[in-house]
């Protein structure tokens, strides 16, 4: 038996049966990623009290604790290093706040310890959740496990790397336009962006407040869901989450999908996907069909404005969620040898650029000109009224299917630096994953083949608002089903 | 087009102190983006709303209750320059 | 002073108000920290306050409350969305970089307030009133400033009238006028020195006839309401001396200086302001049912220049005793709950206006502290009428009253105060009197009617006071004329 091979059941049960302590446990995961993270990058920090927390977890299992009261119990994690963690360094990936200890814990870090998951440490990422390929983290750029020229994707690279890896349990990343899924699918794991609203951003750093949603990477379709259940739900301290009640989707899970209703978008040209990746997405829709599902064409004509008009909401967004980062209450400050000499647009412009990488610049002065006076009109404005038409198309959509599938990305995992020079280009990967954070819809990519190249590739399910279920058990049906399940990469 | 004057401009607008070589760069960049996202002017967008959230979601408003959790001390933790409990800063007069 | 300093001058000011009203909630507008004035370096902040990053705003419901009613009791309409943008701008006391406030869809809109004015009453249009957080206090040191979030995230709403005023006299009496509607209320303790009040006025000066309004100024944080008529009346003289010696009217920012009693420009670089308001999405669109805007209406108390009319009509007081009876609303709630006790209201404003408030300003206590109950005093007030004790008495009662709080029947009892009106009884004492001092008696009678005073002294010492003045005067009058031998 091999544990970090395991499912979460799988581990909690054999903690149960005290056939190991979560101690052990945890200090198996901390002995991996001494031994192989120095080649992947994927931990910005490991948590020095995580073997603490487990000694706290093996207590309470001794006490008689169940997974009926904790349903983490035992389970050593990783965190991606936008949630805010009490007393842990949180970086967001740059040199800005290089020293940031944060006096609290987002609800969702909050929420899975409170279910008895143990925190391993805080996963690499692009500066902010700025990037696609995990290379502009002020922190070095995140090596994919299977191929460590390739890129682990981004933002969240250093979550999906570490469960590809094994070098956590499971991981918490953010999706803004496609960071969870994205990746997940470039490293071979399951990866969840839920519904806008669904999970709190409560003590999340924000890059985009209407597009960022928290969500796991995790082994299999199960584990996911299980994760996704202890996170989601209203938060008092954020009043952009759903008061619905949120489902036992684990429990819930049911590969019979016969009768569904599964759409394929029109306006998404497979002759632009590399081969490989054409083929595997050609499987999935044979394979569903095969299950029973009903394979139908649907239309989303401004397909082609989604990725402008998420560049254009995001850095406008993000250009205001950065501004608190000045030098004042924490976070990096530039060296003045006088501070009485400093003139206050001085201390801010070089604080300021001296914090944030390029990317982040970019896209700040991005957003402060979309916003600014005279451009509000026909940018940020005009681009939130195309949203609601993006929006209003899905909603469309949904009326004649239950599920959309489509590739995640139209190639597998590049190489380090090869797309890093050229922003534009790097924009134009996310056009699959985008749009779904425009219209706020669960997406999730679940991996479902190996290119000749030997790098995973996953597909992707979207489905109407607080549909996750219907999702959920698509992927589960092709999980099972698929030709590769199992395939781990060679990691030593 | 955003040229350099503009970049500077912009950066001033967004504290960031920007080098020429790299105003020079962020010109070319941004030209190119924006003219690439200049295509949604095309959509027809008469009367329609903005969209902000993108999902329905039920209003939701606190009691005003006071609940004072964390110490001066915890928020000033982080501060690059303090003195006793405050934040210090360069003279804003 | 002249009413209007600039039409002496040929010109006409146009003046309007920006009045920050600090609402009094027990918690801040996005976050559960106090909001008490005292309070400890940053001891009231928490990480939405400092703008920690990950943290996110929460609107306070008490706040859209007291922000709805204020904007019902300054005739507003109330929009049924509102929405809450973020303004952008850097500056060490604003924690995010920007800060939350309503931008072009505040909650209230269109309203009108009467004042008083020397020439009747005026309604100055409110254009709107919209929430927003203040900001953080920054201290100067010299060398360095000093920062404290404690004020930040407290909610504010900003009263913002129309350009419609042209004295600084008029701007003042409208600014009192809100000030007194907001404590109504409740929504605000008006404090102009601790800064819960705060007003802002634009000024401009035109020649008159001209239409075209001339360069505005702003004056920032004065707090008092006398230092907005100076600061007007200074900025008024100010720039027509600019305009008559050719120059132009830079638009600024002035502060006011009380003790040179001049206005001074803050010399801050304004040109390259661009707040980039856009909607702030951490917080969904203030939706308000019909509903809940009709409870609040209804919750609305009586406005002060309202009640003083009431006053006047049904009560019968005179316009001033009646202005100065509302010009609290505590003040006036005892003035009318002492009345209908009394059922004398004349006589209730008298005793509040002398005594009452005598006492209150001696002691330094606010009316509602007020020992003296304003049932007890309507009570007392009713004795006195009723001629079951005299005023004098009363007079007695009410100190006795401040200084062990109970009902007047009480003490008049225990004391045995009751004033003997009985006209059988007083005559018994008056023959009585008249017998024993046979000698004053034709003395008076001989024409020395000043002896008058004599009878009555030697009356009330009998009684102990307590003989109804008026009915002494009567039987004694007529015992000393009535003489038939």
């Amino acid at each position: 038996m091999e544990i970090s091979n395991l499912s979460i059941k799988e581990t909690q049960k054999i903690l149960l049966e005290k056939k190991i302590s979560a101690y052990e446990l945890t200090q198996y995961y901390l002995d991996r990623i001494e031994k192989l993270d120095p080649q992947i990058n994927s931990y910005i920090t490991v948590n020095e009290k995580a073997l603490e927390e487990a000694k706290a977890i093996d207590q309470k299992i001794s006490k008689g604790a169940t997974i009926e009261s904790f349903s983490l119990l035992g389970i050593p994690m990783g965190i991606k290093d936008m949630l805010c963690t009490k007393g842990i360094k949180t970086t967001a990936g740059s040199k800005m706040l290089e020293n940031f200890i944060p006096p609290y814990d987002s609800t969702v870090v909050s929420r899975l310890k409170n279910q008895g998951a143990i925190l391993l440490g805080k996963l690499n990422q692009d500066e902010f959740a700025m990037g696609s390929s995990s290379e502009t983290s002020y922190y070095g750029p995140v090596k994919n496990p299977w191929n460590l020229d390739c890129v682990a994707g981004g933002s969240s690279g250093g979550s999906a790397a570490a469960v590809a890896a094994e070098l956590a349990q499971f991981t918490i990343g953010t999706d803004t336009g496609g960071s969870i899924r994205q990746p997940a699918h470039f490293c071979g794991v399951v990866g969840v962006k839920p519904t806008y609203g669904r999970v709190s951003r409560y003590g999340i750093v924000a890059y985009a407040s209407s597009l960022d949603q928290a969500g796991p990477l995790a082994k299999n379709v199960e584990d996911a869901a299980l994760i996704l259940e202890t996170i989601a739900g209203h938060d008092s301290m954020d009043s952009t989450t759903s008061q619905r009640k949120k489902e036992p989707w684990s429990e819930n899970l049911n590969a019979n999908i016969k009768g569904l209703r599964v759409g394929l978008v029109k306006e998404y040209r497979t002759d632009q996907l590399y081969p490989d990746v054409e083929k595997v997405y050609a499987e999935s829709i044979e394979t569903l069909k095969k299950l029973g599902a009903e394979i139908k064409e649907i239309s989303l004509p401004l397909t082609e404005f989604g990725i402008p008009v998420y560049y254009l909401i995001a850095s406008s967004e993000a250009s205001s969620n950065l501004a608190r980062y000045d030098g004042v209450r924490y976070g990096h400050r530039a060296e003045f040898k006088n501070l009485s000499a400093v003139e206050l647009e001085k201390f801010y412009g070089q604080t300021r650029g001296e914090g944030f990488g390029k990317e982040v610049q970019r896209r700040i002065m991005l957003g402060t000109y979309c916003l600014s006076s005279g451009y509000f009109d026909a940018y940020y404005n005009k681009a939130s009224q195309v949203r609601r038409l993006i929006s209003n198309q899905y909603q469309e959509a949904f009326k004649s299917c239950d599920v959309l599938l489509s590739p995640v990305t139209t190639s597998p995992a590049f190489k380090l630096g090869e797309r890093i020079s050229d922003p534009l280009t790097m924009y134009l990967n996310d056009i699959f994953t985008i749009t779904v954070n425009l219209a706020g819809l669960p997406g999730m990519s679940v991996p479902f083949g190996i290119s000749k190249g030997g790098l995973p590739i996953g597909v992707q399910l979207v489905t109407a608002p607080f549909e996750e279920q219907k999702m959920l058990n698509v992927a589960y049906a092709l999980e099972m089903n698929s030709n590769t399940k199992g395939a781990r990469p060679n990691v030593s | 087009m955003i040229d350099k004057k503009t970049i500077k401009k912009i950066a001033e607008l967004s504290r960031l102190e920007v080098s020429d070589v790299d105003a020079e760069e962020y010109s070319v960049q941004l030209s190119k983006a924006l003219q690439f996202f200049e295509h949604i002017s095309k959509v027809d967008t008469h009367q329609i709303e903005p969209m902000i959230t993108p999902v329905e979601i039920e209003s939701f408003w606190r009691e005003d209750i006071v609940n004072q959790e964390y110490t001066a001390e915890e928020m000033i933790k982080n501060a690059p320059e303090s003195l006793g409990h405050l934040f210090k800063v360069p003279p804003v007069v | 002073m002249s009413l209007n300093v600039s039409s002496d001058r040929g010109y006409e000011a146009v003046i309007g108000l920006e009045i920050h009203a600090q609402l009094k909630t027990q918690s801040k507008m996005f976050c559960s920290d106090s909001t008490t004035f005292e309070a400890g370096d940053n001891e009231n902040t928490s990480p939405v306050s400092v703008g920690l990053p990950g943290s996110l705003p929460v609107v306070n419901k008490k706040a859209i409350e007291f922000s709805v009613k204020t904007g019902l009791a300054l005739g507003c309409q109330i929009r049924r969305t509102s929405v809450f943008s973020r303004k952008n701008y850097f500056y060490p006391d604003l924690s995010k970089g920007y800060q939350i406030s309503q931008y072009d869809l505040p909650i209230c809109y269109n309203g009108g307030v009467r004042i008083k004015t020397e020439n009747g009453f005026k309604r100055i249009p409110i254009e709107r009133a919209h929430m927003e957080e203040d900001a953080g206090k920054s201290t100067h040191q010299g060398d360095y400033t000093l920062i404290n979030y404690n004020r930040a995230g407290i909610p504010l709403l900003e009263i913002v009238s129309g350009p419609d005023m042209h004295s600084a006299i008029e701007a003042a009496n409208y600014a009192r006028t809100v000030w007194q509607i907001v404590r109504y209320l409740g929504v605000c303790d008006g404090n102009l020195e601790e800064g819960s009040l705060r007003c802002d006025v634009n000024v401009s000066v035109r020649k008159i006839g001209v239409e075209k309004l001339g360069t505005k100024v702003e004056i920032k944080n004065i707090n008092s309401f006398r230092f907005i008529e100076k600061a007007i009346d200074f900025e008024i003289e100010r720039q027509i001396d600019v305009l008559e010696s050719g120059q132009k009217i830079i638009q600024e920012t002035r502060l006011f200086d009380p003790d040179k009693n001049k206005t001074f420009s803050m010399r801050t670089k304004e040109d390259a302001q661009d707040y980039r308001y856009f909607p702030d999405p951490d917080l969904l669109p203030v939706h308000l049912t019909e509903e809940y805007i009709e409870n609040i209406q209804k919750s609305l108390p009586e406005l002060p220049l309202d009640r003083s009319e009431r006053f006047q009509k049904t009560q019968g007081l005179p316009e001033t005793d009646a202005a100065l009876l509302t010009s609290e609303k505590a003040l006036a709630d005892y003035f009318e709950m002492a009345a209908t006790q009394s059922g004398n209201p004349k006589a209730t404003a008298n005793w509040i206006m002398t005594e009452v408030l005598k006492e209150l300003n001696a002691s330094g206590k606010s009316i509602l502290d007020c020992p003296v109950s304003p049932v007890h005093l309507g009570k007392l007030i009713h004795e006195i009428d009723q001629g079951q004790i005299s005023g004098k008495m009363a007079k007695v009662i009410f100190q006795e009253m401040w200084s062990h709080p109970r009902d007047p029947l009480e003490i008049i009892k225990e004391k045995g105060l009751v004033q003997i009106s009985n006209t059988s009884e007083i005559e018994k004492i008056v023959d009585q009197v008249l017998k024993l001092n046979v000698s004053a008696v034709a003395e008076y009678r001989s024409g020395k009617t000043k002896l008058l005073g004599f009878f009555v002294g030697a009356i009330m010492k009998e009684t102990k006071g307590k003989a109804n003045p008026e009915i002494v005067n009567e039987i004694l009058n007529k015992k000393l004329a009535n003489h038939e031998g």
